[in-house]
């Protein structure tokens, strides 16, 4: 307890310039990979054209008003009753595909993104409860963390289905449950390093209150790698909201993300009409791929092994 | 050792429980099987009869306990659907399950470990580089589109091998299994495949791992100096130090291979029990989905379980401690 640090101290400087040097350290270390900020490009492209949907998709595919029966089936880079060309061809109701893929990764993203934060948060605090308070109440946590962690996310979200019905809120809070086991593993194993530290035994013995200490002190010292996380995670509840939906107890077809989309286009596999599934997945996969090669490049950026 | 063995025991009968409780109570909450049961046109009276045979108008925590009575006899309860007993609709499909997983870890071990093998040894060489950034594609593509694009590719576009379906079915040594046909080889090479390639990128990523370690260890280099032949020291020194890791992440494994099925039977209309569940989470068959969600905790429980004791006796360093 008494231990007495042998590191001389520190210059303290003025915190915000120290913030603002390590961020603009973190993005020439980023930098560094053509391929991450090349994905890094492609995110944002995607989120800009999903985001805008409603202004860069030639039609409001769930608009039916704007559906014209005479349109389905159109093939790729045939001119439809619109007076438009159909870039990626036209579904069983004449549906424009790349209208459809644009609304679809606005579902999709959505979905990833609320699923992965509010994840976080549950993580988090689960985890640093469990670090903090040690004995008995971190013992039950994690073991609960680590059987969850133990069985794959898919089961897991089938259970969630099966327990909370289909749509879009039960979706996110079955991703919720399935995921936030690795914030909260992750949180636990560092926040236990951290506790450690001589900086968190003063703070403890100041009468500042726990959660200040939780979320002021602690916290900003085990985000790192809970960044890293979080963006794989991102990736994985898109694939996995996709491949519920592609199983039929994800999202109805009325509120279509990229999963339902490639669902519907599956039952024209055998009838040559392959631009139904092949471009909504493709879409996905170039979503989940370059989500993964960032946070790939982000782990190696803030692995302290890393540190120059 | 034995208390070691007591305390998981315990252990895994009260998640067991404790599961069992909270998909029992959660699945039987949502909606009402009565109306997808009984045909709408029905009289009240015969409506009346179901709910009683069901058991549907007693309490749920009466319901819970019926449930387990006659789970301890053996009896899981009857689908709503096909109207047979549970216990038998999974068992008759769980053999297609089981060989799917079979064959699908089969090809992943004997093309994921050599590929990780040598991805280890030249790690800096074009071909590793190639096996790596492969083994990243088998991570982050979602399973099932994977499993469109063989459809596509090989029965649609060349008309070489049957989208789904599970084929001729042959007896072997008295177990009737579709390996045991030619035809049947020919359904389950695309799903097999499908379902094996997660694995095999981890697979892959692990050997490698653990080969780029071991290369720069000193008994590397002693076996090195001592003028052994290079393949010597990879597949009698170097595979052997690397194999504990790789067993237990591959026993871990073949769990989640179970639960992922799920998705590959559901792409080639597999007749496993993954494709059970899926079927009835969507026509709110509560038996089936409760007894399979329980057989998959008990399967999972159990294998962490036969994992942990594997590992302890293939490394004595571990050291097992009760209640770890």
């Amino acid at each position: 307890m008494a231990e007495i640090s042998t590191t001389p101290p520190v210059q303290v400087e003025n915190p915000l310039e120290g913030r603002v040097e390590r961020l603009r350290n973190f993005c020439s270390d980023f930098s560094q990979s053509k391929v991450a900020l090349a994905a890094l490009a492609v995110i944002i492209a995607l989120f800009a054209v999903s985001f805008g949907a409603p202004i860069f998709s030639p039609q409001d595919p769930y608009d039916l008003a704007m559906l014209d029966w005479m349109d389905a089936f159109l093939e790729p880079g045939s001119e439809g009753s619109g007076g438009y060309i159909h870039i990626l061809g036209t579904d069983n109701v004449g549906r424009d595909m790349l209208s459809a893929i644009f609304y679809g990764l606005r579902t999709s993203f959505m979905i990833g993104l609320s699923a992965g934060a509010l994840a976080l948060l549950v993580g988090i605090c689960v985890g640093l409860t469990a670090a903090y308070f040690g004995g008995k109440i971190e013992a039950v946590l994690m073991r609960v963390v680590d059987l969850q962690l133990s069985m794959p996310a898919i089961l897991l979200a089938l259970v969630m289905i099966s327990i909370l019905g289909q749509g879009i809120m039960q979706i996110i809070m079955a991703l919720v449950v399935a995921q936030y086991a690795y914030f909260a593993r992750t949180t636990n194993g560092a926040a236990k390093v951290e506790r450690s530290k001589d900086y968190i035994e003063a703070a403890r013995s100041t009468p500042l209150p726990t959660h200040r200490v939780l979320f002021r002190h602690l916290l900003p010292n085990v985000m790192p790698p809970l960044i890293v996380v979080a963006t794989v995670q991102v990736a994985s509840a898109i694939a996995l909201e996709a491949t519920l939906s592609f199983l039929g107890v994800g999202l109805p077809l009325t509120e279509p993300s990229l999963g339902s989309l490639i669902s519907n286009g599956f039952k024209y596999i055998h009838s040559d009409r392959y631009w139904l599934s092949i471009y909504p997945g493709i879409g996905l996969m170039i979503a989940v791929i370059a989500i993964n090669l960032v946070g790939d490049q982000v782990r190696k950026v803030l692995d302290p092994r890393n540190s120059r | 050792m034995l208390s070691y063995l007591v305390t998981r025991l315990a252990q895994a009968v009260v998640v067991v429980f404790a599961m069992s409780v909270i998909v029992f109570v959660g699945v039987f909450a949502i909606g009402n099987p009565i109306d997808v049961m009984i045909d709408p046109g029905a009289t009240q009276e015969i409506r009346q009869q179901m709910i009683e045979k069901y058991g549907f108008d007693q309490p749920l925590y009466v319901q819970y306990w019926t449930f387990l009575e006659n789970v301890f006899q053996g009896d899981m309860g009857t689908s709503l659907v096909y109207n047979i007993p549970v216990i038998e609709l999974v068992f008759s499909r769980f053999p297609a399950t089981l060989e799917l997983v079979l064959v699908a870890v089969g090809i992943a071990a004997v093309i994921g470990i050599p590929a990780g093998l040598w991805a280890g040894y030249r790690p800096e060489s074009k071909s590793a580089k190639l096996i790596m950034a492969l083994s990243v594609l088998g991570f982050s593509v979602p399973t099932f589109w994977i499993g469109m694009l063989l459809i596509m590719g090989f029965a649609v576009e060349l008309g070489v091998l049957p989208s789904g379906g599970r084929g001729d079915v042959g007896s072997f040594l008295g177990i009737s299994t579709s390996l045991a046909t030619a035809d049947g080889w020919s359904h389950i090479i695309l799903p097999a495949i499908n379902l094996s390639l997660f694995k095999m990128g981890l697979l892959i990523r692990l050997t490698r791992a653990g080969m780029v370690e071991a290369m720069s260890m000193d008994y590397v280099r002693f076996a090195r100096a001592q003028g052994l032949p290079d393949n010597q020291i990879v597949f009698s020194h170097i595979l052997r130090n690397i194999s504990i890791p790789i067993v237990t992440v591959f026993g871990l494994e073949l769990g989640s291979t179970l639960a992922f099925a799920v998705v590959t039977e559901s792409v080639f209309t597999w007749p496993g029990v993954g494709k059970l569940i899926i079927d009835s989470i969507m026509q709110l068959d509560r038996p089936v989905m409760v007894s399979y969600l329980v057989l998959v905790v008990i399967l999972f429980v159990f294998i962490n379980l036969a994992v942990d004791l594997i590992y302890a006796w293939l490394d004595p360093r571990v050291r097992l401690k009760g209640g770890a």
